[in-house]
């Protein structure tokens, strides 16, 4: 993982703008790095913020939205929803300690693909020097100190007194992972 | 997060696109890979799937080993979703049991590295297995299309769509933003390479669509709103006052002969600014339709004087000599307003052309600054026996010692004005390289001038071009290769005095020259219309980097926009010049009419729908709509979407506070499992 690791980008792209762009980047035979996965919605605004949380808690180390830019929406105004959410949704990621440059919201119109293949290159770049956010393996030390800590408390308790602490306790160790992936 | 009670059979299908994908995707790994996934039963990599053999594997795939899921990993799904769609259907699945990867244009062309494309390539595959497990069987919705069809933009183009459509029997509104159709093509004297003059090729099909029975012509007109969708667009129309009962007005133009101003002195735009034209006006004698147009700008009843209680008056120098000679016909109305027309059709075609270059953003030409210096569009009307001069080819600058009119003695034309150069435009405005020869041509005719082109290239790509341009050549126009430097009255020589001079690198002698000439044309480039982006919102299209309105595939549906039921033919498109303008205005034309003669459209079942039983009745998700889809039941509590007026964005879906909306094709386990697909392979 030290050696070859390479940012994962999971990609939201609207069907009218941002991924026909991407089309065009293709029939234009532009290269860009290959860790970007591209999911297709119809609009920006269907991007649920869990979305973004699950790529992210499922090992991604970035998320890109890509949606027509203000005023183009095929839809009016779901770009606008989602530049709402958006905005909520990164002060919540500041307050977990998730650094600003994983999460993007760009605006990409259809004849846009150098615009799609800049955005896909900065944005690997900027993750490489950001380094790997490991969520999962994140999770696995938070169960790990968990477990640790129960262990601690069984042991500093008088055998048996703690049984029942420690079974209330393994309830939200089991459950952090998931609970957090569906949040 | 798995489901379900039912046994899910996958069949995976990579497709190689001969070298496309296979190039930079191992599709036997993929294949090999996929295999391995949970509920696949088949995988095969073919080297063409969206061939008919590749179809019929799907088919016989289905059958022979009772698929339930197809998955095809190939191009995008904007190009062949809906091949394969078909081919599941044809196999005895809803085609809604498909699922789509790309891998061409997502992948294989924009990667270098052999080995990461074909990781990409398993990542986008697991993600289209996990995904298609929770796809469900879904129905189609046929939308009726209204029979009537919306043409905008009464140029040659939205001229020759009207007529096709009004042809075939169905009822057309045309559109045109001033007094008269026939755009630009009207203000040209002949037309390349044939000659043939154009008002002649066009004014039997202006006059045809003003008498067309099934054609409601609204000159002096814009679309000012659009709502609706595809066979269901209700459009509001301006009609802009001209001042003048259109139904009324017999076109006998008494009313411009009375008027007080006994000569026309003001600039006349369809002239170019080269003629002039009085406040009551008509703006060339085929005008279609032939009603007068009072220009409230310069015509005296619109004027104000202070009366004598100080109240704002009709000036008494407007003596309504109009109105007197106009007489029981009563046509001219000074009271009227601007009126708005709410129509109703299922089609539209766009039209709305181009605009030349602005000359003058090339200072060193010298456009402004000289006056014989002229754009090509105010040579056309000055070659033109019904423009300003009569065609009579008369500088604008310099008089004959006798004090006649001057003609000039020897002409520069230079090419590429506004195209081809990174500092303006630096497309090919296709056409300024034949209208340039024709005007070579033209002004060699009327003056017996030396004539000569300044040109980068020779573009000559048509039918009967490349023979017009050795046609000039016979004629000893000349031809001089390089982007000429400037343009400037300062004269090095005695014969340069009083002339403007060329400056230019010859390339093919080799060195720079001056050449004095007494008029120069500047071949100016075709560009998008000012107003082409407000254009575009009103009808929901997108533009191309360089303005021009995007077709949706520039091979396949050259007339056809991202959506649906709007359509594109002309120069709005991009530079193309009349004969290939017509014949897109009869494709778009075509397009229109395959709907309106199938009198349905199927529509993608992509809409929202609200579990009734989830549904708190929070009303989160009814301010979200745009399209006021979603109601509120007030005796039960609970929000309802109404399917025929949900276009399937999906953003109430993601605003849902409890979960209680899903979205057809886009439900939020469809996509977890495409986020945990795309993530399950490093």
């Amino acid at each position: 993982m030290t050696k070859e690791w390479r940012p994962r980008i999971v990609a939201f792209f609207c069907n009218w703008c941002t991924y026909t762009a991407a089309d065009l980047a293709g029939v234009s035979r532009m290269k860009y790095a290959s860790n970007v996965r591209v999911i297709r919605l119809m609009c920006s605004g269907r991007v649920d913020p869990q979305f973004v949380l699950d790529a992210l808690t499922r090992g991604a180390d970035g998320v890109l939205i890509g949606g027509c830019h203000p005023g183009d929406c095929h839809y009016a105004e779901g770009n606008y929803k989602m530049l709402r959410r958006f905005q909520l949704l990164k002060r919540l990621l500041r307050d977990m300690g998730i650094e600003e440059e994983r999460v993007r919201l760009e605006w990409i119109s259809a004849a846009e693909g150098d615009k799609v293949k800049a955005v896909i290159n900065e944005m690997t770049d900027q993750l490489l020097k950001v380094g790997p956010l490991g969520l999962p393996q994140r999770f696995e030390e938070w169960d790990k100190e968990v477990t640790r800590l129960e262990e601690e408390i069984r042991g500093g308790d008088a055998a048996g007194a703690g049984c029942a602490c420690a079974a209330k306790l393994q309830k939200p160790a089991a459950a952090s992972k998931s609970e957090v992936a569906h949040v | 997060m798995q489901s379900t009670k039912e046994n899910i059979r996958i069949g995976f299908y990579v497709c190689h696109c001969g070298h496309n994908i296979a190039a930079m995707v191992d599709c036997a790994d993929v294949a090999k890979y996929v295999k391995g996934l949970p509920n696949v039963v088949l995988s095969r990599d073919y080297k063409y799937m969206c061939s008919d053999p590749g179809q019929e594997l799907i088919q016989k795939d289905i059958r022979e080993y009772k698929l339930n899921r197809v998955v095809v990993a190939s191009c995008s799904p904007l190009l062949h979703e809906h091949t394969f769609r078909s081919a599941t259907a044809a196999g005895g699945l809803n085609p809604y049991y498909f699922h789509m990867v790309n891998i061409r244009e997502h992948d294989s062309w924009v990667h270098t590295d052999r080995g990461e494309a074909t990781v990409k390539a398993k990542a986008l595959a697991h993600a289209a297995i996990d995904r298609v497990a929770f796809h469900k069987a879904l129905e189609t919705k046929t939308v009726k299309i209204n029979p009537d069809a919306l043409v905008v933009g009464g140029g040659i183009a939205g001229i020759h769509a009207a007529m096709t459509l009004a042809n075939a029997g169905k009822k057309v509104y045309l559109v045109e933003r001033e007094p008269s159709i026939g755009g630009h093509m009207a203000k040209f004297d002949k037309t390349f390479p044939t000659l043939d003059c154009a008002a002649c090729i066009l004014t039997p099909k202006m006059s045809e669509v003003g008498a067309h029975p099934n054609i409601t012509l609204w000159s002096y007109s814009e679309v000012a709103q659009v709502d609706g969708y595809v066979g269901n667009y209700k459009v509001r129309v301006k009609r802009k006052p001209r001042y003048i009962s259109e139904e009324r007005c017999i076109g006998c133009m008494d009313c411009i002969s009375a008027c007080v101003f006994k000569e026309p002195k003001f600039e006349d735009e369809f002239n170019e600014g080269l003629g002039k034209r009085k406040p009551v006006y008509i703006p060339f004698p085929q005008a279609t339709p032939q009603i007068v147009v009072i220009d409230p700008n310069v015509c005296l009843n619109f004027k104000r004087t202070k009366g004598p209680d100080g109240t704002p008056i009709v000036s008494d120098r407007c003596k309504k000599t109009c109105v007197e000679a106009c007489g029981d016909k009563n046509a001219i109305d000074f009271t009227q307003k601007e009126e708005i027309k709410e129509i109703e059709v299922g089609t539209i075609i766009v039209a709305t052309g181009f605009k030349t270059f602005d000359s003058k953003r090339v200072p060193a030409y010298g456009y402004g600054i000289y006056k014989n210096v002229y754009t090509a569009l105010e040579i056309e009307r000055l070659v033109n026996a019904s423009g300003p001069t009569g065609g009579e080819v008369i500088l604008r600058e310099g008089k004959n010692p006798d004090g006649s009119p001057k003609h000039p003695k020897s002409i520069g034309i230079i090419h590429c004005v506004g195209s081809r150069d990174k500092k303006t435009n630096v497309w090919c405005s296709r056409v300024c390289c034949m209208y340039s020869m024709k005007l070579a041509h033209l002004l060699k005719e009327h003056t017996g001038a030396e004539v000569y082109n300044f040109y980068i290239d020779i573009r000559a790509p048509g039918k009967g071009y490349e023979e017009f341009y050795n046609k000039l050549l016979d004629e000893g126009v000349h031809f001089i290769r390089g982007r000429v430097g400037e343009v400037t009255d300062w004269a090095m020589t005695p014969e340069e005095e009083g002339k403007l001079v060329i400056r230019v690198e010859d390339t093919l002698a080799g060195y720079v020259r001056r050449i004095p000439v007494d008029m120069v044309v500047l071949s100016s480039g075709l560009e998008p219309q000012a107003d082409a982006q407000d254009v575009r919102r009103l009808f929901n299209m997108s533009c191309g980097t360089e303005g021009f309105f995007l077709e949706r595939h520039p091979k396949l549906a050259p007339v056809n926009t991202f959506t649906d039921g709007i359509f594109i033919a002309g120069a709005c498109q991009g530079p193309r010049d009349i004969p290939d303008t017509v014949a897109q205005a009869g494709a778009a034309a075509a397009e229109a009419l395959v709907l309106i003669d199938k009198g349905f459209v199927e529509q993608e079942p992509n809409t929202a729908f609200i579990l009734d039983e989830e549904c708190s009745g929070c009303k989160s998700c009814i301010p979200l709509c745009p399209y006021s889809a979603i109601l509120y039941d007030e005796t039960r509590k609970k929000a309802h979407i109404n399917e025929a007026l949900c276009k399937g964005c999906g953003t109430c879906v993601a605003a849902c506070p409890s979960g209680s909306i899903v979205q057809n094709l886009f439900e939020d386990e469809q996509i977890f499992s495409e986020i945990q697909g795309v993530l399950a392979y490093d």
